[in-house]
């Protein structure tokens, strides 16, 4: 038996690392502080809906192969393919999506995260204004008033409030919870709402009226301000406006709510220059709640390797990043892809019908430890260790913080990373030959 | 066993009192070594200038640099300098390349290398943050790296220094670069980063830093001290407060005055200060604005416990990213720029705001001579770093571009004429008619760094060193650096030869082969007995304050694929 303390959990963007497990027999047995959604990850779930081999679609059915068969036939995709689509990427290592980049590199493909479907336009509001921000220690430590602005992380993110936000205590926040004034933005009441000293209920879609409203009263043009603005009373927008202004630190937590609603990077850009004006009176930073638990270490990776965060397109040798024309969902509702490389997260779940329906009729391959819908639309599946759980490798927390996730079992399947590197091997000696 | 001769070198090696030449220089397992035998590979010079590669002691390359790329997608395809900057697609030897500021990891060791320089130093290390500073390091191809760790606002320090703690103080820094993997401290803003966590900055040396109890000055003096007890390679590396700020030459000068009588555990400086073309401004406000350059010269030249580097504006668009949080967050809002910030918990803060330089814009004019004036003002050039503070200042990939400002007054001139009249009575430069020759630039670019980082084995020639060299397309015997200095511009852009640990990475310009480099840092040891101590009291920050585990928080090794460790004992 095996205990395994400070062990990082690699299922959301709050990355704890402060689990400890115990292993016996190759098996995790028990988990100590993960939260529901981690803990589920560590025990049970990564013996279930497991891929045990590499597959090849034949006459319409998956069927089982060696692992070089799979290459083999990866590769010949590959480099058949005019364009490919690298997708997802977003539930691996940083070593992985290095890897990733470069077979993109490679094979003059298009490379894209799954923020493409998430926090997407949060990258584009900070191309706009920036981003400022700060680590989740600083929070902890000095935060008085805290906005969770469409999001919802008693279910998302369960330990975020405990150990970084609403309930942490830190240095200037002993009292925890009680030296805090936590505010809810949201269309619904959800649990994190509930839970709060104050819940705005805002109309659907109108995050960016608000914004805007709150910024007026900021800087000290109410009068613009008409008397309900996204079904919140000007009276009500004034005394929040004054909660920022009189705060000693705000940190306005953000969500997919706020980045995929109507206005799209435009309510992250309004974020951002709120923040900005708030400065002028107090402190006050952003952070985006990142859900995929590496999905920031992607956009890390991508730009020191790339210069852009997502969405590089390879066609052309040189990175072209066109975010609309070159996202995921942009050149498969276009039909400008003729093959698929899809990692580390399920499309088929999460893309729009249009979408699926064109990797349908297009080679797809599939780099994952489960089988999900994606597996369905696939060609080539090759089974992977779960990366934090079978192999050891970095993350980037959702402010940016890189840990290094520990290898804690042991497995007979390989890491993402040793897949791609296969498969860009493979490629070389193919296109050699040719 | 790979042996190396390059002939008719004509060389310029100011560690070893050479100037300019002609000789052989003899190669073997990438090291310079007395002789080689006759199987060895030849490469003939030609009596071309050749040199230590360059080695850039302060320049942001990993960390902070990946924010400024994160917010500037349109930075990706700037082609302001041909050859070194904008998009180049992958080949069988280079990844792809982007960027100008803000180039992507890869696009960094090429253009660096293809400039000559074979080693770098990133100026700031977040200690929580170092694990990112170190994997970009690793996609950095070519080059030997090295960190600077930021001390300068951290919680342990204040407290220890407040404590009077100073065997504790010793203990924790040595702990932190080691959990840095850094090379030595740097000190930003001193206080200035935990003032900004309440949107507030220390107005001088002897402000209090908030609910510390300590002084800016207490703290540079502390550490100082500290950094001599640890008998550590470089001194402190420090970036002054009220940086940006018209009038600040005066702190400046007080904070180099502060060590005047500080005893160094070595034979160098006793404080490196950084980029002071940012602090060395006269005036009240931007109206009165005007260049302190002499002043801080004069003191420079009265000095002799410092050395600094110019942080030298180049016209055009920059990038300005600085762990001093306040002045980022002034700079966007008076240039209505974008803004990303980056408080990072008990240690310190950060910004990156982008920037440009116009010759049309009196401020960035009168800036611009600043860097120069410090450079040409100050008599001594052991004592000068050149650096634009890239991308602060510029882009690394205008340094062919400065040299020829710091080496032709003729050159200077025609960039004055283009200033605006308001500009010239606020500088001295067109009174200035010092040229730096080959020797000088060859100080200011590799071997000064040799001794400010205690490198034996960088910035120079001799028996022992490592084989980096840079070979330029530029006989000295022929050529007046003062006069041609398009072709003094064109030689430094593209080296004819760049050799790191005797290998050819650069040949004709073009990356001929792309190893990886190594990362330097410094193990300090102290005494078991106040490790013990100072632990006791970062167990409980961690407990208590940090969102980060310890066991989780210190750079593993797998970072670091290539290290090379540098170890001092405590005095
Ligand atoms: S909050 Fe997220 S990272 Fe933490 S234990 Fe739960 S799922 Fe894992
Ligand atoms: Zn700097």
């Amino acid at each position: 038996m095996a205990v395994i303390t400070d062990a990082i959990c690699s299922l959301c963007g709050s990355l704890c690392d402060d689990i400890t497990v115990t292993v016996e027999d190759n098996v995790i047995t028990d988990v100590e502080r993960a939260c529901i959604l981690g803990r589920n990850k560590f025990v049970g779930m990564f013996l279930h809906d497991r891929i045990e081999s590499p597959m090849i679609r034949k006459n319409g059915e998956l069927v089982d192969v060696s692992y070089e068969e799979a290459i083999d036939e990866a590769a010949k995709i590959l480099v058949n393919s005019k364009r490919t689509l690298s997708y997802g990427w977003c539930s691996t290592s940083c070593e992985a999506i290095s890897k990733a980049i470069q077979l993109a590199e490679e094979t003059g493909s298009l490379i894209d995260s799954t923020a493409n479907v998430c926090h997407g336009p949060s990258a584009l509001a900070v191309q706009e204004k920036g981003g400022p921000s700060a680590t989740l220690g600083v929070v902890k430590n000095r935060a008085d008033v805290m906005i969770f602005w469409g999001c919802n992380p008693a279910h998302a993110h369960p330990r975020h409030m405990r150990r970084y936000s609403s309930f942490s205590k830190g240095f200037f926040t002993q009292k925890g919870r009680k030296d805090r004034k936590m505010i809810v933005i949201d269309v619904r009441k959800t649990d994190t709402a509930k839970i709060a000293d104050q819940y705005v209920e805002i109309d659907q879609g109108s995050d960016y009226l608000l914004v805007t409203a709150l910024r007026s009263a900021i800087n000290g043009h109410e009068d613009v301000i008409p008397d309900t603005v996204a079904g919140v009373s000007k009276e009500d927008i004034l005394k929040l406006a004054n909660t920022l202004k009189e705060a000693k630190f705000t940190c306005v937590f953000y969500g997919m709510g706020v980045t995929q609603s109507r206005s799209k990077y435009k309510n992250g850009d309004g974020v951002s220059s709120l923040i900005s004006d708030l400065n002028q009176h107090s402190k006050a930073v952003m952070i985006g709640m990142r859900g995929h638990y590496n999905v920031t270490g992607y956009g890390q990776v991508s730009t020191w390797e790339t210069g852009y965060p997502m969405a590089v397109d390879f066609t052309r040798g040189a990175p072209y990043y066109n975010p609309g024309e070159t996202g995921a969902n942009d050149v498969l509702t276009r039909g400008d892809v003729d093959a698929a490389i899809i990692s580390a997260a399920d499309a088929g779940a999460h893309f729009p019908q249009d979408s699926l329906k064109y990797l349908a009729k297009i080679p797809v391959i599939q780099i994952d430890p489960y089988a999900n819908p994606t597996t369905e639309l696939s060609d080539v599946v090759f089974p992977a260790a779960v990366v934090g759980v079978e192999a050891e490798g970095t993350a980037y927390r959702m402010d940016g913080i890189s840990l290094r996730m520990k290898k804690l079992i042991d497995t007979k399947f390989k890491t993402d990373e040793e897949i791609v590197v296969d498969l860009i091997n493979k490629v070389r000696e193919l296109k050699r030959g040719a | 066993m790979s042996e190396l001769l390059i002939k008719n070198a004509v060389v310029c090696d100011p560690i070893n009192n050479i100037n300019c030449v002609k000789m052989d220089i003899s190669i073997k397992d990438g090291k310079i070594v007395e002789s080689v035998s006759s199987g060895a590979k030849v490469i003939d010079a030609g009596g071309k200038l050749t040199m230590a590669g360059g080695v850039d002691g302060h320049t942001h390359c990993a960390g902070k640099i990946n924010v400024g790329r994160f917010m500037s997608p349109h930075d990706m395809r700037m082609t302001n300098v041909p050859g070194l900057s904008g998009k180049e697609a992958p080949t069988a030897t280079t990844r792809a390349q982007v960027g100008y500021n803000t180039p992507n990891a890869f696009a960094i060791g090429y253009r660096y290398a293809k400039l000559g320089y074979t080693t770098i130093g990133e100026a700031a290390i977040p200690i929580i943050g170092a694990r990112h500073t170190h994997e970009e390091f690793e996609a950095i191809p070519i080059l030997d790296k090295f960190g600077l760790t930021l001390f300068g606002s951290n919680w342990q320090v204040m407290e220890y220094i407040r404590d009077d703690e100073p065997e504790k103080l010793a203990a924790y820094v040595a702990w932190g670069l080691k959990a840095s993997r850094g090379y030595g401290i740097k000190i930003v803003n001193p206080g200035g980063g935990e003032a900004w966590g309440w949107g507030k900055n220390v107005s001088g040396l002897d402000d209090p830093v908030p609910n510390f109890d300590v002084t800016p000055a207490q703290i540079i003096t502390a550490l100082a001290e500290t950094n001599e007890k640890l008998n550590l390679p470089h001194s402190i590396h420090l970036h002054c407060n009220n940086l940006g700020k018209p009038g600040n030459y005066e702190t400046t000068i007080a904070s180099m005055k502060l060590l005047e009588n500080l005893k160094t555990s070595r034979d160098r400086q006793a404080m490196h200060v950084t980029h002071v073309q940012f602090n060395a401004y006269a005036g009240t406000s931007w109206r009165d604005f005007e260049s302190g350059a002499p002043q801080v010269a004069n003191y420079v030249n009265s000095a002799d416990h410092l050395t600094f580097d110019l942080g030298q504006v180049i016209f055009g668009p920059a990038m300005t990213m600085t762990a001093d949080g306040p002045v980022e967050y002034a700079n966007s809002r008076m240039l209505h720029a974008k803004w990303s910030n980056m408080d990072v918990e008990l240690e310190d803060a950060s910004g990156v705001v982008p920037i440009t330089y116009s010759p049309k814009m009196f401020v960035n004019a009168v800036q611009w001579a600043i860097g120069l004036e410090l450079a040409l003002l100050v008599d001594d050039p052991w004592k000068v770093m050149f650096t634009t503070d890239s991308p602060n200042g510029g882009s690394f990939v205008n340094y062919p571009e400065a040299y020829t400002y710091l080496m032709s007054a003729k050159r200077r001139t025609e960039v004055i004429e283009g200033l605006p009249e308001m500009a010239l009575g606020r500088m001295n430069l067109p009174g200035i008619d010092r040229e730096l020759d080959l020797y000088e630039l060859a100080i200011m670019t590799r071997a000064m760094q040799s001794k400010i980082y205690s490198m034996d084995t960088k910035g120079h020639l001799g028996v022992g060193a490592d084989a980096d060299i840079a070979i330029y397309d530029l006989k000295p015997d022929s050529i007046d650096t003062t006069v041609e200095y398009a072709a003094v511009k064109k030689a430094f852009s593209s080296t004819a030869y760049t050799i790191k640990g005797g290998e050819v990475v650069v040949k004709d310009g073009e990356i001929a082969m792309t190893p990886e480099g190594r990362t330097y840092w410094v193990n300090a040891k102290v005494p078991q007995a106040n490790t013990d101590a100072m632990q006791v009291d970062l167990a409980q920050k961690f407990k208590r304050y940090y969102t980060v585990n310890q066991a989780n928080y210190m750079v593993e090794d797998a970072y670091l694929p290539h290290p090379v460790e540098i170890t001092t004992e405590a005095l």
